[in-house]
C-alpha cells in the first residue's frame, strides 16, 4: 500500500489543501511532518492509495503550491 | 445598568464567545503552525476556520487575504505604513479616527502629502469634492465607512469608483461597520479593508484584521512586522506567502476562536435583523432627544444614513458632567468627549468640547432607550 504525503510551505496552505481534498471526496488526514521529510510547516497531509492525477488536480484548482512524496 | 457604549466595544458578548475561548485554551492550546502535534493542528484549524468564515463574510475568494491583526488600529497602520512612500499623495475625509490621522500625520513629516476633504456638518462626505481632489494624482484614498461620532455612513462605493478611475487605491476603515452593515469588498470597491473584532462582530478585544481584495497586488504592501512565521525558516528574509508575509509571531488564537463565535452569532441572528432592531431604537432615541429643549443632536436626519450611534450636546452643560450624571445617578454607561476623532468633531462643529455619544447594540432594549430619555430629561429639568 502506498503512503503519500503532501507537503506545503505554510500552515494555511496545508489546511486549505486538506479542505480542497475533502471537498473532492478524498480521505486524507493531517499528521505531523514525518522525520524523513524536511518541511518547516509542522504538519502535512497524509493519503493512502489515491489517484495521483486527481489529487494534484484538486490541489491545483485550489491554487496551492505543494510537493508530493511517497514513503515506504 | 444600561450599556450604551457599543461603539467603543460591544458588551456583553454572546455567551458562545467566552465558551469558544475557554474551549480553545482547554482543548486547542498548541502553537498553530509551529509544531505538528495534535494541539498545534487543532489551534491552526480554529484560526483557519475563522479566516475562511471572514473571507466569505467580506466577499473575498482567497481566505489567505484575511490578515489577522490585534485591532483595527493595527490593520490601518499596516495598510497606511505599508503602502505610502515619501512624495506620494493620500486623500482622506474629514470624519477619520486618530487610528488613521496619527499614522498619516507621522508620514506627512516624512514627505507624504496628506489631503483631508472636509465633511459637511452632519458628517457626510461629498463625492464631488473627492472627484475634484482626485484631479491631482494620488496613491491612496482612505475612508471611514461610518463615523464613530455621528454614525454617518460614507458613500464608499461612489468614492471608490472615483478613486479607481483616477488610479488610486481605496482603504476602508470598517471599525464601526463590520458586523453592522453588509460589506462585500468587490461591490464596495475597497482594495483593503480594516476591521476590528470587538465591536459589531461581537468578538473579544485583541482581534481584528486587514482584508485584501482578490485583485490587490500584495507586492505593493510591505509588512509592518517581520519575524517567525513557521514557514520557509531556512531563509532570513520575510516569506511572500499569504498570510505569513503579514503575520509574524504567535497569533492571538484564543481571541480568534472567540471572534469566530461572535461572527457565527451575528450570522445566526442576521445582520439585517440586528440592524433593523438597532435602527428603530436609534430613531426613537434621536426623536426623543430632539424634542428636549436645549438638546442638539448631530448627524444625518435620515435613518438610512447612519449606524446606531447618537451624539448630542445640551446647551449650557459640559459633556463630562452629563456623562458623569448618567453614570452615577442613572447607571447609564456611554462615552463623552472627542472619541479619538478630533477631525470628526471639527467637521460637526463640536470641537474641542465633544459630544455625549450613545451607541446602541444588539442587547439594547426599548426600555433602555425610554429610561435614557427620561434620564436626559431629568438632567435638563432636575
Ligand atoms: C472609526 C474607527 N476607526 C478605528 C478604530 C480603532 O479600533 P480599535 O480600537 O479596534 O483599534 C475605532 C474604534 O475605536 C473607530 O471607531
Amino acid at each position: 500500500m502506498s503512503r503519500g504525503i503532501v507537503l506545503f510551505h505554510t500552515t494555511t496552505s496545508a489546511l486549505r489543501g486538506e479542505k480542497a481534498l475533502k471537498k473532492a471526496g478524498f480521505l486524507v488526514k493531517l499528521i505531523p511532518t514525518p522525520r524523513e521529510l524536511s518541511s518547516d510547516c509542522g504538519f502535512v497531509i497524509e493519503f493512502h492509495d489515491l489517484p495521483l492525477n486527481q489529487l494534484q488536480a484538486a490541489l491545483n484548482e485550489a491554487g496551492l503550491e505543494f510537493e508530493i512524496h511517497f514513503l515506504p | 445598568m444600561i450599556y450604551l457604549d457599543h461603539a467603543a466595544t460591544s458588551w456583553p458578548k454572546p455567551p458562545e464567545v467566552s465558551a469558544a475561548m475557554h474551549d480553545f485554551l482547554e482543548r486547542a492550546g498548541g502553537n498553530p503552525g509551529r509544531s505538528g502535534h495534535k494541539l498545534s493542528i487543532e489551534a491552526a484549524r480554529v484560526i483557519f476556520d475563522t479566516r475562511d468564515a471572514l473571507a466569505d463574510f467580506f466577499g473575498v475568494q482567497d481566505p489567505t487575504r484575511v490578515i489577522f491583526t490585534l485591532n483595527a488600529t493595527h490593520a490601518l497602520n499596516l495598510a497606511i505604513q505599508g503602502l505610502l512612500q515619501p512624495g506620494q499623495r493620500v486623500i482622506t475625509g474629514g470624519m477619520e479616527h486618530n487610528a488613521v490621522m496619527r499614522p498619516l500625520r507621522a508620514l506627512q513629516q516624512r514627505g507624504v502629502q496628506v489631503e483631508v476633504i472636509p465633511a459637511e456638518s452632519d458628517g457626510s462626505l461629498s463625492p464631488q469634492k473627492f472627484a475634484a481632489a482626485l484631479q491631482t494624482p494620488a496613491r491612496l484614498v482612505i475612508l471611514n465607512h461610518a463615523s464613530n461620532v455621528s454614525g454617518t455612513i460614507a458613500p464608499a462605493e461612489e468614492i471608490a469608483r472615483l478613486a479607481h478611475a483616477a488610479g488610486a487605491w481605496v482603504l476602508v476603515d470598517a471599525a464601526q461597520t463590520a458586523g453592522s452593515l453588509p460589506i462585500h469588498l468587490p461591490t464596495m470597491g475597497a482594495d483593503l479593508l480594516a476591521f476590528t473584532g470587538h465591536k459589531g462582530l461581537q468578538g473579544p478585544p485583541g482581534t481584528g484584521g486587514l482584508v485584501l481584495a482578490d485583485t490587490f497586488d500584495t507586492a505593493q504592501l510591505s509588512p509592518l512586522v517581520r519575524g517567525g512565521t513557521g514557514s520557509r525558516s531556512e531563509f532570513e528574509t520575510q516569506p511572500e506567502d499569504l498570510p505569513d508575509r503579514y503575520e509574524s509571531g504567535t497569533p492571538n488564537g484564543v481571541g480568534i476562536a472567540g471572534l469566530k463565535a461572535g461572527l457565527d452569532w451575528v450570522q445566526q441572528h442576521g445582520l439585517q435583523a440586528i440592524r433593523a432592531q438597532e435602527d428603530e431604537l436609534k430613531q426613537t432615541l434621536q426623536q426623543g432627544l430632539t424634542r428636549l429643549a436645549g438638546v442638539q443632536v448631530y448627524g444625518p436626519t435620515h435613518p438610512d444614513q447612519s449606524v446606531a450611534i447618537v451624539s448630542f450636546t445640551i446647551q449650557g452643560k459640559h459633556v463630562s458632567e452629563i456623562g458623569r450624571r448618567l453614570d452615577e445617578e442613572f447607571d447609564i454607561l456611554c462615552r463623552v468627549g472627542l472619541h479619538c476623532a478630533p477631525a470628526a468633531h471639527r467637521s460637526l462643529g463640536t470641537f474641542p468640547n465633544g459630544t455625549v455619544r450613545l451607541a446602541i447594540g444588539p442587547t439594547t432594549s426599548p426600555q433602555d432607550i425610554a429610561s435614557t430619555l427620561r434620564a436626559v430629561e431629568r438632567i435638563i429639568n432636575p
